[in-house]
């Protein structure tokens, strides 16, 4: 049992890089695909907030940053994407003669690559700290964190001189090493890219979340006032984990932007980062398998919910959100791990009997034995 | 001879115009320990809440070893020695009893060394013998928010003590513990007197008798009295605001 649980992950990890491309259409893989890249920004975000409590409403930020990122790079880099004066042919469309310079360092892979992670992450370490250090808690923090979003949203959606505004950045049509972006070879290998960076993004989280570090973020969860009464300044705990998130954030944006061809400022609307929040709750945050299943699932659903019945699924999306938090305030795996499955099947008269009391009613005697050897309380 | 380590002048906290503490003026001598009463609402709470940097006195002073302690930050007056207990206990809810403690005792309180260095044997140790001298040992790998009232209570005064601190100050440590449970927390602060500087504010009598240290009343904001228990309980005007009402 204990070996079999050791080899679940890589069981897992094997079935999505061979088993799931085996038998998914080109079309579902890509989906997929999706959903694991979802998968990471709902990982980040259990990290700050099913951990440390932060309830941030502003990771599209970060999302939308990666996203952009990967993005610029693929549309500086594909020939026929540019225009006459050989720059992305979009900017002809607004007369701008010249590569605005922010532009500049997506002309290279390995400055792009660190980019799509480093300006989310820098960006959030800036705003978190300014929130942190004031003081900001709670639904203000919230609050801000959705200000911050709407300020995003609205820059990148009115820059068309610099950022082709609301009509974002298509990827589909840019070339990566002499591969179309959409098609079904190079969303292949994005697809493997993406299950081979959920793991890692996994253990990320991890290394945070356990050991001393670990017990700082849910101290600070738990009493944050008691916490720097024992000497300890919540500002750094907690700006480090919103940086590690936001770099998170961007690399999920990166990942999900290349596979579905675009990105634009709908990434940072504000239903965007509230449904990122959705995932993780019905997922099960606080711990980390929660939130994958919770991406996975919630995007999965949407997908059926939309292909059949496309003006359902925001209703199908809400009552599922109340549903959980209703009846499993823990999640989907909190409610698993809880015990939840067994009193489930008890309810309908399944459940495996307990052996904890071996015959009972037929031996008394085994009974007294129990009684006798049960430790008394010693709170004294 | 005796030096004076926390000393409060003319301290006066006012929320919206009302005045929880009123020109109090307060020493505390290294090494002892003293003991507050005072009835609900007399601004003991608040006095606490001064001194570790919750609540900015609105004029006064507070001086620790000759530092100012005006405007330093909660976690600053922490490093620098001076612990607290709250009224109610506050513990990790989501911790076990055991790292609850651990986090208390961390020699080095930042980010970084909490990610990198592994908790020092001493730490360990101490961690340890804390938890069996407040009867917690058995719950150690329990969940701090599943544990009973009084147990908290222990868990939370064990964490202050791990923190090591020069100053303790104790916010009703006893209130809601069995009669065996209050006779060993003051068995536990006569142990640490001498070594640290206590403050137990309590409204338990028996508890403070126990004691058997100096008290101060406390009444509305200010100091009232300050003596051995036996001749505070004489002074009328104790009688009058205080134990007239309670000791019927
Ligand atoms: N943050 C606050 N805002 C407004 N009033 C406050 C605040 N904190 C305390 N007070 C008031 O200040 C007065 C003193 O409160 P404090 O908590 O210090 O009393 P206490 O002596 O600790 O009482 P108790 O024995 O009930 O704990 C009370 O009248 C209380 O209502
Ligand atoms: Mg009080």
């Amino acid at each position: 049992m204990k070996l079999f649980k050791r080899l679940v992950p890589w069981i897992l990890l094997a079935i999505a890089l061979f088993v799931l491309p085996a038998i998914l259409s080109d079309f579902r893989l890509n989906l997929f695909g999706r959903y694991f890249a979802l998968a990471i920004t709902a990982l980040a975000i259990d990290l700050i907030w099913g951990y440390t409590g932060l309830l941030s409403l502003g990771q599209g930020i970060f999302f939308a940053l990666g996203g952009y990122a990967a993005a610029m790079y693929l549309t500086l880099n594909t020939p026929s994407q540019q225009g006459g004066n050989g720059i992305p042919k979009f900017f002809e469309n607004f007369g701008v003669s010249e590569l605005p310079f922010f532009w500049q360092p997506f002309n290279s892979p390995f400055l792009t690559l660190a980019c799509l992670s480093l300006i989310p992450a820098l960006v959030a370490g800036v705003v978190g700290y300014l929130i942190f250090r004031n003081r900001i808690k709670g639904v203000y923090f919230s609050i801000i964190t959705q200000a911050a979003l709407m300020v995003f949203f609205h820059f990148f959606n009115g820059q068309q001189k610099l950022i082709n505004g609301s009509n974002g950045l298509t990827t589909n049509t840019t070339e990566l090493y002499g591969l179309l972006v959409g098609s079904s070879d190079m969303k292949l290998w994005f697809y493997r890219l993406t299950v081979l960076l959920l793991p890692v993004a996994f253990l990320i989280c991890r290394y945070f979340t356990t050991g001393r570090f670990g017990d700082a973020l849910i101290a600070i969860r738990d009493d944050e006032q008691r916490f720097r009464f024992a000497g300890f300044n919540p500002v750094p705990f907690k700006t480090i984990v919103f940086i590690v998130a936001g770099g998170l954030c961007g690399v999920s944006g990166a990942l999900y932007t290349v596979q579905t061809g675009i990105v634009s400022p709908q990434f940072m609307s504000i239903s965007f980062s509230i449904e990122m929040v959705i995932w993780v709750a019905v997922g099960g945050r606080g711990s980390l398998v929660g939130p994958i299943i919770g991406a996975v699932l919630v995007n999965y659903l949407q997908s059926l919910v939309s292909e059949a019945l496309p003006e359902l699924w925001l209703f199908v999306q809400g009552g599922l959100f109340i549903f959980v938090v209703v009846l499993m305030p823990d999640g989907i795996y909190g409610w698993f791990t809880g015990g939840g499955l067994r009193s489930f099947l008890a309810s309908f008269g399944i459940a495996q009997k307990a052996r904890t009391y071996p015959k009972i009613d037929e031996q008394i005697e085994s009974l007294q034995e129990v009684v006798s050897t049960t430790p008394t309380d010693s709170s004294a | 001879m005796a030096e004076t380590l926390l000393e409060l002048t003319d301290v006066s906290v006012s929320f919206d115009g009302f005045y929880a503490l009123t020109d109090l003026s307060l020493k505390l001598i290294k090494g002892e320990v003293k003991s507050i009463i005072g009835p609900n609402g007399a601004g003991k709470t608040t006095f606490l809440d001064v001194i570790t940097g919750k609540v900015r006195p609105t004029k006064g002073t507070v001086t620790y070893r000759g530092q100012s302690l005006v405007g330093m930050s909660e976690q600053k007056i922490s490093r620098n020695g001076i612990g607290r207990k709250f009224q109610t206990p506050r513990v990790f809810d989501n911790l076990t009893v055991l790292r609850n403690l651990e986090l208390a005792v961390s020699p080095r309180k930042n980010a970084l060394s909490l990610m990198l260095d592994p908790l020092p044997m001493a730490a360990k140790d101490e961690v340890h013998r804390l938890m069996s001298y407040v009867g917690l040992a058995p719950f150690a790998g329990t969940q701090a928010g599943s544990l009973s009232h009084g147990q908290k209570q222990w868990l939370a005064i064990a964490s202050l003590v791990a923190q090591a601190p020069e100053v303790l100050l104790l916010d009703e440590p006893v209130a809601g513990l069995t009669d065996e449970e209050t006779l060993r927390t003051a068995e536990l602060i006569k142990s640490l007197a001498g070594d640290h500087t206590v403050v137990v504010i309590e409204h338990d009598m028996e508890f403070i008798r126990d004691l058997d240290f100096d008290v101060t009343v406390l009444h509305q904001g200010q100091l009232l009295t300050e003596g051995p228990l036996d001749e505070v309980k004489k002074d009328p005007r104790v009688i009058e605001v205080y134990l007239g009402t309670t000791e019927d």
